[in-house]
């Protein structure tokens, strides 16, 4: 693997591997959160186009964990601000020689244009409504860590289907490790032709009682003003996991921050089947098995002493 | 010139090597036993066998942990593909005590300061030995075992296998290909 761009991309073998490598770190840092010296020397860039408090900061703490140096790079504040492309931006920060550059962008497929613009392994932290790898990445570790296995599961993702990127790595990634998939949600919030991905749509929460899983997107409150939903209260009405929706086997998840009253009730998000802590916590380990699997190995450091000509 | 595999140890000479290296053990630690810490994979496996041993000896309660040294390796920058990891158990204070790393192969050293490494992230022990099932010459560093099951006398270009039970099926120690040039 030389960069981490889309689940799509991977094989179910890839998932299974970077959660088992995942899982042996995390079952060493229980007892004490341990720095190790795998990625002594090398440079990790951040480079951020969107705000984000918690997947930022998640790389940064997985990247110092392995004693790698981090150079967070915010756009607001910077250069971009004054005009620079993303392109020339990439260019100017490559000079730093990262072996390493963490990206999240609004547009989709920037992390894969990153990619050729430079010799740093890409890890792509969300790119528009594209994909967000390493988060699928994170909810496969939860369930497995819970369930042991995802083949024949059902898991619902219920909500903004059409805006996110967590809902279509997720589910490349829970069908490829053999999970059922449905999308639920109002018809304006679920794409068109979602269908040729392999799931089931429903506009509705009827049938929900058999699922295992039930994952809730966020609904982000600027839709509102762009009118793709009536009001918050009507689609909570409609959408909400409640607890007069929520069965005792089933387990909730939510990639985060939550709106408390919106896509789940606030009972939903503080009951013992909601595993969103769970999730926050997956996310440094995981992504410390990402950037070692990425930067551990010869083809990275070979990177770094044959540069290209950017193109 | 490659010859074919020659199996230089069986499972009772492997038992008989590490009955022998826990006596060793047990004179070379009158006043307190050590703690046992295997190497992944295989060497965790020789430390389990030794704990058995020692316990069934000795009849005291000796502490064991398993260590993975793939975020210590000093040959990360070379190697095609990241190792595997493996979850590290060290359930005691590593602190004060007397450790002895276990592994199967002593070849370059290199595993073995990866692991005395991986060992002090735990603590401060106050006296680390080594024992090897095998070992076969070639050191890079300064490294010595104070336990060796059997000197191996090898070519650079030979591979040495230590197969146990536990993962591989059967308990021997082979040796393949490579010319017959000896090195101590």
């Amino acid at each position: 693997m030389r960069h981490l761009i889309a689940i799509d991309e991977l094989s179910r073998a890839d998932i299974e591997r970077l959660v088992a490598q995942a899982q042996s770190i995390a079952e060493d840092s229980d007892r004490d959160i341990r720095k190790v010296p795998a990625l002594r020397g090398r440079m990790v860039l951040n480079l951020f186009y969107e705000a984000s408090t918690r997947t930022r900061s998640s790389f940064e703490l997985a990247a110092k964990r392995l004693s790698a140096d981090v150079v967070n790079f915010a756009a607001s504040g910077s250069s971009v601000e004054k005009g620079e492309s993303l392109k020339d931006t990439v260019l100017t920060l490559s000079a730093h020689r990262p072996d390493a550059i963490v990206v999240r962008t609004p547009w989709a497929g920037a992390a894969t244009l990153v990619s050729h613009w430079c010799d740093a392994a890409i890890v792509n932290a969300g790119d528009g409504k594209h994909e967000h790898p390493t988060q699928a990445l994170l909810d496969c570790y939860t369930l497995l860590s819970r369930l042991g296995s995802l083949d024949g599961a059902s898991i619902w993702i219920i909500g903004d289907v059409a805006h996110s990127r967590v809902a279509r790595s997720d589910i490349h990634a829970f069908q490829k490790l053999g999970a059922d998939v449905t999308v639920a949600g109002p018809p304006t919030l679920i794409p068109r032709d979602i269908e040729a991905l392999g799931c089931d749509v429903r506009y509705d929460l009827d049938g929900i009682g058999g699922a295992d899983v039930l994952y809730a997107l966020r609904m982000q409150r600027e839709r509102m003003d762009e009118t793709w939903v009536p009001s918050l209260r009507e689609y909570a009405a409609r959408y909400q996991i409640n607890e007069g929706r929520l069965k005792a086997n089933q387990i909730v998840m939510h990639p985060g921050p939550v709106n408390r009253g919106v896509e789940l009730s606030g009972e939903v998000v503080d009951s013992p089947q909601a595993l969103i802590a769970a999730q926050v916590e997956a996310g440094v380990v995981v992504r410390m098995a990402v950037l070692y699997e990425l930067l551990a190995s010869r083809n990275a450091a070979a990177s770094k002493t044959t540069p290209e000509v950017p193109a | 010139m490659s010859s074919e595999p020659r199996v230089v140890l069986r499972a009772d000479d492997i038992d008989r090597a590490l009955t022998r290296v826990a006596h060793e053990i047990v004179e070379r630690n009158p006043d307190r036993l050590p703690a046992l810490v295997g190497i992944h994979r295989r060497g965790a496996v020789l430390a389990r066998r030794l704990h058995e041993i020692l316990t069934r000896i000795t009849g005291e309660e000796i502490a064991i942990g398993d260590v993975d040294i793939g975020f210590y390796r000093d040959d990360l920058a070379e190697r095609p593909e990241a190792p595997v990891l493996h979850a590290s158990h060290i359930d005691f204070d590593v602190t004060g005590t007397t450790v002895v790393i276990v592994d199967d192969v002593l070849y370059t050293g290199r595993t073995v300061r990866a692991a005395i490494e991986a060992l002090f992230a735990y603590g401060r022990p106050r006296r680390v030995q080594l024992a090897v099932l095998v070992d076969r010459g070639h050191r890079e560093l300064p490294i010595r075992p104070d336990y060796v099951g059997k000197n191996l006398p090898t070519s650079s270009a030979e591979h040495v296998h230590v197969r146990v039970n536990e993962i591989d099926g059967v308990d021997e120690v082979a040796i393949e290909g490579g010319r017959e040039v000896l090195a101590a």
